[in-house]
C-alpha cells in the first residue's frame, strides 16, 4: 500500500493542530482560553498552505489503495472548506470569548468537524466517503447544542443528532447493499460493478442508490429531509450556524458530486427524476417558507435550503451526453464556492449583530446604514448575490446553472424555468435585510461597533463578490478544472 | 489603443470610475461630491458628442449591426460570453441622450438634493445608473447586453427607495420584482439563442449579436423555436417599455422617485426595452417578430387610449405625466409593431423625443413640487402663470409638445407612427394584416386627441385662473438660475427635433433599413 505523504500532508497537519488546540487548554488560564483560536487559526492557514503547495504537481498517486485521492477537486474543495474555517474561527473568536462557552472544546470540535470537510473530496471508496461524513457531523451535534442554558439550543441540538443519526443509518444500509451487489467500495469500481448489475439486483442497486440519496438529502437539507435545519441553526451559537449552512452542507453536496457524476451515473434514468422532484420541491418550499420568516438566522435557514434546490438542479440534468453532465458539474461547483463566500458573508454580520441584538429579528436590522454603514453596504452585497442580481458574484453563479439546464433542453428548461422564478420569490425576503438597513430608522441610534475580525471577514467576502462580478473568470476556470475528471 | 476601440469602452465606464471616486470623498464635502457627479458627467457627454461626430455616417453595410467603434475581445471563455461594444446610427442618438440627461440631472443635483440628503450615495448611484443605461447601447455580446441591463435595477431601487417620496417601499421593490421577473426569462431567451445558434469551426457557440443577427435573419431558428424565444425575450422587453398590461409598476415607480430618477427613468430607462425590440428581438427572430406584431400592435394601441383615459381621470400631477409615458411608448411600440421603415424609424425618434420631453416634464414637475410641496392638482388650484410665468411658461411649452404639437420634437414620432401603421408591411415575409393596422391606427388616432385633451385640461388647472390666496404671499421664486442650466439645452432639442427631425432619423435610416429588409420591406 503507497502513501502519498505531500499529498496527505494537509490531513496530518490539521489532525496535529486538533491535538495541539485540546492539549494547550489545559494549560491557558481561564481567562486567555481564548488563545486557542489563534492556535486553530494557524494550523487552518498551515492547511491551506499545504493544500496549495499540492497545485500543478499533476494527477497524484492515489494513497492508501485509491481510497485517498488529490486532483484538482480535492485540491478546489479543500481551499475552499479550510477558507471557510478560517472565516468561521475568525467570526467565532469575540462570540465565543463573550459567550461564556468552552472554547478550547468549541475549536477541537470545529476543526474536528473541518477535517471531516477536508477529507470528503479526496474520499473515494463508500467507506471513506462515510467517514468523513460522519466525521463531520458528529462534532456539529454538539456544537450545536453548544448553548447548554438555551432551551433552543438543546432542542436543536438533539434534533439534529436524530436526524443525523437517522440518515446515517439510512446511508450505510444502502452503502452495505452496493457493496453487497457489487463487490467494490471504490467509487469507479462500484460505477463498473453497478453496469453489470440486471433484473432483480439492479431493482435493489436502485433501493441501494435510493438509500444513500435520502441519507444525504438529510445532511444537505433538501425537501422533504429539510425540517431539523431551521430549529438547529436557530439554536446554535451564530458561527455555528455559519458552519453547518456553509461547510456542512458543501461537504454533503462533495461527497454527493462524486456519487452520482462516478458511481451512479450509469443509473442516471433511475435517479434523475428523483433529483428533478427533489430540487423543485427544495427550491420552491425554501423559498415560499422563507418569505414568511422574521428571525434573521432562520431566514437564512431557509434560503439556505431553497440555494439547496438550486445545486441539486444541476444533478437532475444528468444525461448520457458527457458534455451536459460536464457543464452541470461545473454548474454545481461553481455554484457552492460562489454561495460558500455570501452565505458565510451573511453570517458574518449577522454575528457582528448578536452581541447587540441577541434576538436577531430583521427588525434589528434598522437603521444599520446609519449605525455601521460597512456592515450595512456589505449585508446588501450579499442579499443582493444571494438573489442572483448584477453586480455581484452571484448572479454568474446562476447563470452557469441556467445554461446547464437550457443547453439539457427538455426537463433542463423546465427546471431552469422554475429556478428564475423561484429567483425573483426571493427578492422578497432577501430585500427585506437592506429594507431595513437602508429605509428605515432604528430606534437605537447609537453606532454599532463590529469586532474587528469579524469586519475583516466581512470587508473581505464583498470585496470577493464585487471581483468576481467583474471578473468571473477565475472562479469559473476553478469549477471547470474540477469537472475535468468528471461526467467527460 | 485608439479612439475608435476605446472612446465608447471610456465614455461607458467612466461613470463607475466616479461612482468610485465619490465613495472616497471624505465625509462632510458635499460640494466636492456634487461637482464630480457634474465633472464626470460632463466629460461623458463631450466624449460622446466627440463619438457622434466622429462616426463615419455615410459608411455603409450589406447587414445589420452597422457597427463603427467596434472593441471585441475575450471576456468570459468559460461561458463564451465577449467584451464586444460598438456603436450604429440607431444606438447613437439614446447613446447621447442618456449622457445628456445624465449630465443635466448632475447640475440639477448640484441645488436639488431629495431628502433624505446622503449625497455620496446619492450620486454613485446616479453614476452607476447611467454605466447601465449607457452600456445596453453599445453592448453586441448578449450576456454583456444582459449585464448592463440589470445594472440599473439595484441603483433604482435605491434611488426611489430611499430618496422617494411618501409610498417609495411600495414603490421600489415593485418596480425591482417586475423589471427582474421580466428579465430572468429574457436570460433564458438568450441562453436559448445561443445553444440552438451558429457554431463556429472549433464547435463553440456565440452570444455575439451580430453573429446571431445574422444567423436569425437567414432564418436558422426553427418557426416553433422563434415563437417560443421570441416570447421569452419579449416578455423582458415589454415589462421595462411598459407595454399594457404590464405597465402597473410605471405610475407608482415615477411618481415615487425623485425628480432625476424620474427624468432618467422616462427619459432613458423606459427606451432600453423598446430598443431591445429593435435591437434583438426583430432582427434575430424575424418570424417571431412577424407572429407576435398584430399583437404588440394591438397592445399598444390599448396602451395608446388606456393611458390617456387614465391620464384624464388622474389627481396628482407626477402621476399624470407618469401615465403619459404609458401612452406615448404605445405609439413607439406601434411603429415597431408594423415592421416597415417608416415606422421603426418613428420608434427611434419617439423613444428620443420622449426622453427629451417627459424628462423635462418631470424636471418641470420637479421644480413645481418643491415651490409648492405638493403634487396634487387641486391643491395647486391654478393660476401658477400669475405667481411664476417663466416656469409656467416653461411648463405650456413642454406640455403642448408632448402632445404632438406639429414643429416640436413630439409631432414625428407620432405622425411617423401613424403613418407607418396605415401602411404596414405587407411583403411575403411579413404579411401584416392591413385593416387590423388601420384600426390600431385609428385607436392611435382617437389616443391623440384624447392626448391633447388631458394635456390641455392639466394646463388650464395648473397654470390658468386665479391663484388661490394661500400661495400668493409664499413668495415662490420664478425659475432658477440652475434650473435655466440644466433645461436650456432640453428646451432648444425640443425646438430643434422639431423643426429639423432629419438629424436623428438621418443618423437611424441605414440601420432601420437594414433590419426592415429582413422583412422584406
Amino acid at each position: 500500500m503507497t502513501i502519498d505523504y505531500h499529498a496527505i500532508l494537509p490531513v496530518l497537519i490539521l489532525s496535529a493542530t486538533i491535538v495541539i488546540v485540546l492539549v494547550t487548554d489545559l494549560f491557558l488560564s481561564p481567562r486567555r482560553k481564548s488563545a486557542s483560536m489563534w492556535v486553530a487559526f494557524a494550523g487552518v492557514l498551515a492547511t491551506l498552505v499545504a493544500v496549495l503547495s499540492l497545485i500543478g504537481k499533476g494527477d497524484r498517486p492515489g494513497s492508501f489503495g485509491g481510497s485517498y485521492q488529490v486532483d484538482a477537486f480535492t485540491i478546489v474543495f479543500q481551499a475552499f472548506f479550510m477558507s471557510a474555517a478560517a472565516v468561521v474561527l475568525l467570526i467565532s473568536y469575540r462570540y465565543f470569548r463573550e459567550g461564556g462557552f468552552y472554547q478550547g472544546e468549541y475549536y477541537f470540535l470545529l476543526l474536528t468537524s473541518f477535517l471531516g470537510c477536508l477529507l470528503m473530496p479526496a474520499s473515494r471508496d463508500l467507506l471513506m466517503l462515510f467517514l468523513s461524513l460522519e466525521l463531520v457531523s458528529a462534532p456539529g451535534f454538539l456544537m450545536a447544542a453548544f448553548r447548554k442554558s438555551d432551551v433552543k439550543g438543546n432542542e436543536g441540538g438533539l434534533k439534529f443528532f436524530l436526524i443525523g443519526v437517522l440518515s446515517t443509518a439510512v446511508m450505510l444500509y444502502g452503502m452495505s447493499l452496493i457493496y453487497g451487489l457489487t463487490g467494490h467500495l471504490q467509487l469507479a469500481a462500484v460505477s463498473a460493478g453497478l453496469q453489470q448489475l440486471s433484473g432483480a439486483k439492479e431493482t435493489l442497486a436502485n433501493a441501494a442508490i435510493l438509500f444513500v440519496v435520502v441519507g444525504f438529502a438529510f445532511k444537505i437539507s433538501a425537501v422533504p429531509f429539510q425540517f431539523w435545519a431551521p430549529d438547529t441553526y436557530e439554536g446554535s451559537p451564530v458561527p455555528v450556524a455559519a458552519f453547518l449552512g456553509v461547510a456542512s452542507s458543501a461537504a454533503g453536496f462533495a461527497g454527493l458530486l462524486q456519487l452520482m457524476f462516478v458511481a451512479f451515473v450509469h443509473e442516471y434514468a433511475f435517479w434523475v427524476p428523483l433529483f428533478v422532484a427533489l430540487s423543485l420541491v427544495t427550491m420552491t418550499l425554501g423559498n415560499l417558507v422563507a418569505l414568511q420568516q422574521r428571525h434573521v438566522v432562520r431566514l437564512l435557514a431557509y434560503s439556505g435550503i431553497a440555494q439547496t434546490g438550486y445545486i441539486l438542479l444541476p444533478f437532475a440534468l444528468v444525461s448520457a451526453d458527457p458534455s451536459i453532465n460536464h457543464s452541470a458539474f461545473q454548474a454545481a461547483v461553481t455554484y457552492i464556492l460562489i454561495y460558500g463566500i455570501m452565505n458565510l458573508g451573511a453570517f458574518a454580520v449577522t454575528t457582528a449583530i448578536s452581541s447587540r441584538h441577541p434576538l436577531l429579528q430583521i427588525q434589528d436590522f434598522a437603521g444599520l446604514a446609519k449605525r455601521a454603514p460597512l456592515l450595512a453596504t456589505a449585508m446588501t452585497v450579499f442579499m443582493v448575490s444571494l438573489a442572483g442580481v448584477p453586480p455581484t458574484g452571484g448572479f454568474w453563479a446562476k447563470l452557469l446553472i441556467f445554461q446547464a439546464g437550457i443547453q439539457r433542453g427538455g426537463v433542463g428548461v423546465l427546471l431552469a424555468v422554475a429556478m428564475v422564478i423561484n429567483s425573483v420569490i426571493s427578492v422578497g425576503y432577501y430585500f427585506l435585510i437592506p429594507r431595513a438597513m437602508i429605509f428605515e430608522d432604528a430606534e437605537d441610534q447609537t453606532p454599532l461597533r463590529s469586532p474587528i475580525l469579524v469586519t475583516a471577514v466581512v470587508a473581505v467576502a464583498m470585496a470577493a463578490l464585487l471581483v468576481i462580478f467583474v471578473v468571473p473568470n477565475a472562479i469559473y476556470r476553478l469549477g471547470e478544472v474540477t469537472s475535468l475528471g468528471f461526467g467527460g | 489603443m485608439t479612439w475608435q476601440n476605446s472612446a465608447i469602452t471610456i465614455t461607458t465606464l467612466l461613470p463607475i470610475v466616479g461612482a468610485l471616486g465619490v465613495l472616497l470623498v471624505p465625509r462632510g464635502e458635499d460640494r466636492l461630491v456634487k461637482g464630480i457627479g457634474i465633472a464626470i458627467t460632463g466629460v461623458c457627454l463631450a466624449l460622446a458628442i466627440a463619438i457622434a461626430a466622429t462616426y463615419h455616417y455615410s459608411a455603409t453595410c450589406a447587414a445589420p449591426p452597422c457597427l463603427q467603434f467596434v472593441l471585441n475581445v475575450q471576456w468570459i471563455p468559460v461561458i463564451g460570453a465577449r467584451y464586444h461594444v460598438g456603436i450604429d446610427g440607431i444606438s447613437m442618438p439614446l447613446y447621447v441622450l442618456t449622457f445628456l440627461l445624465g449630465f443635466l440631472c448632475a447640475i440639477y443635483t448640484g441645488r436639488y438634493v431629495p431628502e433624505p440628503g446622503r449625497i455620496k450615495a446619492f450620486v454613485a448611484l446616479t453614476l452607476l445608473l447611467i454605466t447601465g443605461m449607457a452600456g445596453t447601447f453599445i453592448a453586441f455580446d448578449l450576456i454583456l447586453f444582459f449585464v448592463f441591463w440589470e445594472l440599473v435595477l439595484v441603483p433604482m431601487y435605491f434611488l426611489i427607495g430611499v430618496w422617494g417620496s411618501a409610498n417609495r417601499q411600495y414603490a421600489s421593490i415593485k418596480f425591482f420584482l417586475y423589471t427582474l421577473f421580466g428579465s430572468v426569462f429574457m436570460l433564458l431567451g438568450f441562453l436559448a439563442l445561443y445553444f440552438s445558434g451558429p457554431v463556429d469551426a472549433l464547435g463553440k457557440h456565440t452570444f455575439d449579436l451580430t453573429a446571431l443577427t445574422a444567423f436569425g435573419a437567414g432564418g436558422g431558428y426553427t418557426h416553433l423555436f422563434q415563437l417560443v424565444v421570441f416570447g421569452a425575450i419579449a416578455l423582458g422587453f415589454a415589462v421595462k417599455v411598459p407595454m399594457w398590461p404590464f405597465h402597473t409598476w410605471l405610475p407608482d415607480a415615477h411618481t415615487e422617485a425623485p425628480t432625476i430618477g424620474s427624468v432618467l427613468l422616462a427619459g432613458v430607462m423606459l427606451k432600453m426595452g423598446t430598443y431591445g425590440f429593435v435591437r434583438i428581438a426583430l432582427p434575430v427572430l424575424p418570424q417571431g417578430a412577424v407572429a407576435y406584431a398584430p399583437w404588440i400592435g394591438g397592445l399598444a394601441a390599448i396602451a395608446i387610449v388606456y393611458a390617456a383615459l387614465a391620464c384624464l381621470a388622474q389627481k396628482d400631477l407626477k402621476r399624470l405625466i407618469a401615465f403619459s409615458s404609458v401612452g406615448h411608448m404605445g405609439f413607439v411600440m406601434l411603429g415597431i409593431a408594423t415592421l416597415t421603415t417608416i415606422g421603426i424609424q418613428a420608434a427611434i425618434f419617439g423613444m428620443v423625443a420622449h426622453g427629451v420631453i417627459t424628462g423635462m416634464l418631470f424636471f418641470c414637475v420637479g421644480s413645481i413640487y418643491d415651490r409648492y410641496h405638493t403634487r396634487q392638482i387641486a391643491d395647486i388650484g391654478g393660476g401658477m402663470a400669475e405667481i411664476m410665468p417663466k416656469l409656467s411658461g416653461i411648463f405650456a411649452f413642454v406640455a403642448i409638445a408632448s402632445l404632438g404639437l406639429p414643429g416640436l420634437a413630439g409631432f414625428w414620432g407620432e405622425v411617423m407612427a401613424l403613418l407607418g401603421a396605415f401602411s404596414p408591411n405587407t411583403s411575403t415575409v411579413a404579411g401584416l394584416n392591413v385593416g387590423l393596422f388601420r384600426t390600431f391606427m385609428i385607436l392611435g388616432g382617437i389616443g391623440t386627441i384624447l392626448t391633447a385633451g388631458y394635456f390641455l385640461w392639466m394646463l388650464q388647472r395648473i397654470n390658468m385662473g386665479l391663484a388661490p390666496e394661500r400661495w400668493k404671499d409664499h413668495g415662490f421664486r420664478d425659475i432658477l438660475t440652475v434650473e435655466w442650466v440644466s433645461w436650456v439645452p432640453l428646451l432648444v432639442l425640443i425646438l430643434v427635433l422639431g423643426l429639423i427631425p432629419s438629424i436623428v432619423l438621418n443618423s437611424t435610416e441605414q440601420g432601420v433599413n437594414l433590419i426592415v429588409k429582413i422583412f422584406g420591406g
